[in-house]
């Protein structure tokens, strides 16, 4: 029988082949993988909660300015057309096509949007080392709307459409574009310095039941 | 491909979402982790069944989703339907064909490749397969972060639609294959989230048999 709550070396078992393994301490920006099926066991990035939560905070606003501005434009005999991400789902909506506008409207702007709002929450939480009713379930949440949030795709799906129309009308980038391609790049950042290890930390390993 | 010890093997429970390692209870039932509180399955229940019905599903609206327009353009010199890969071919056309490889590889070949690694996976698992296993492993988590890149298409049309509806001069509208296609999209995802790759290795080191009554789907 394994020992199962000793103070170090910590076992666990991967999530991927359920291997129980002991994992190894690591030093600052290094990982551990499981020595069976190679999946990633541990992260250690440094700073991962002040680096998270600066990130968090810069999505948030980058998260505003793209969905209060204009995506995209074209310009056509002097006249010129812009639209905005809710702009552009409302006018799916109203052909008809609602299931598809729901679908965009909630990969783009809801699930990220939440996401966004229980990220920042559980790490006010962590932060002030207060465990409100919830936070366990809080962090399942995270991590289930995070495969569903495609902010990403939406970017280059804006690109292949204005080439689609490059040759009818010269295609504006508006300041929503910039702000969802610089969105993409902190959200990504943020997934790489976020730590779940820590919203455990303070509670510690508890005997198994 | 080294047995070793697993969780399951030694009646442990490890939590999905904390890491949390907890003892089976004897009597079986529903368990908790005793830290962050989420319920614990020794294997996610069902996970068999469910990722075939979702990937046979996907299957079948694989079909109108390529076959059927995904996008009508009409203007007064007429009207157009373009499905999925006419779109490539006049992106191609265009002369820009870095993004008619882009369209063309997210729109119809990972979708396409998507549903025969889930049907590779689901076999070999039902096989009791010990073959390739750490090929295996890699494959789950590719189409696990692939799937997204699928839905380009759909980000395309709305786009479009909302241009070029406030330019005036034409109108276009998503086609009946745009919900099939957001389908095939969101099935195959959800077969890659039901599926549990765990599964896969318990025939190189099998749960003792009170451990399986837990496990079967
Ligand atoms: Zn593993």
């Amino acid at each position: 029988m394994p020992h199962v709550h000793g103070t170090e070396p910590p076992l666990t078992a991967c999530h991927e082949c359920d291997l129980l393994q002991t994992l190894p301490v690591l030093r600052a920006r290094e990982s551990a993988r499981c020595v069976r099926c190679d999946a990633v066991l541990l992260r250690n990035p440094t700073d991962s909660l002040e680096r998270t939560s600066a990130l968090v905070a810069a999505a948030a606003v980058l998260f505003l300015l793209a969905n209060l501005n204009p995506l995209v434009g074209i310009e056509m005999q002097g006249m010129r057309v812009e639209v905005t991400l809710s702009g552009a789902v409302q006018a799916l909506w109203n052909d008809g096509m609602q299931a598809v506008a729901g679908l965009v409207f909630a990969t783009v702007i809801l699930f990220p949007v939440l996401e966004l709002a229980m990220l920042g929450v559980l790490l006010i939480l962590v932060r002030l080392h207060r465990r409100a009713r919830g936070f366990g379930m809080l962090f399942r949440l995270v991590r289930s709307l995070r495969p569903w949030g495609m902010v990403e795709v939406l970017l280059l799906g804006m690109l292949v459409s204005l080439v689609k129309l490059a040759h009818l009308a010269s295609v504006i980038l508006g300041v929503a574009f910039w702000a969802t391609a610089a969105l993409i790049v902190v959200l990504a950042a943020s997934a790489r310095t976020f730590n779940p290890a820590l919203l455990w930390q303070d509670v510690g390993e508890v005997g198994p039941a | 491909m080294r047995a070793g010890v697993t969780a399951l093997s030694v009646g442990l429970l490890c939590c999905r979402v904390c890491g949390q390692l907890s003892r089976q209870p004897d009597g079986g039932g529903h368990v908790r982790c005793p830290r962050c509180n989420a319920p614990l399955h020794a294997r996610r229940p069902a996970s068999m069944s469910t990722t075939w019905a979702l990937t046979l599903a996907a299957m079948l609206l694989y079909l109108p989703a390529n076959l059927l327009p995904i996008m009508v353009t009409s203007s007064f010199l007429g009207s157009q339907q373009d499905t999925i890969l006419s779109g490539v071919v006049f992106l191609w056309r265009s002369g820009s064909w870095p993004l008619a490889l882009v369209v063309f590889f997210a729109s119809v070949m990972v979708p396409l490749l998507k549903i025969l690694a889930l049907l590779h996976l689901l076999l070999s698992v039902q096989r009791r397969s010990t073959h390739r296993l750490v090929q295996r492993a890699r494959l789950y988590r590719l189409i696990e972060f692939v799937g997204r890149w699928s839905m380009l298409d759909i980000y395309v049309i709305v786009i479009l639609v909302a241009l070029v509806r406030f330019q005036g001069l034409a109108t276009v509208e998503a086609g009946p294959a745009a919900l099939s296609f957001a389908g095939v999209v969101i099935l195959t995802m959800l077969a890659a989230l039901s599926f549990d790759p765990r599964l896969m290795w318990d025939p190189v080191s099998p749960p003792p048999a009170s451990a399986r009554e837990n496990t079967r789907d």
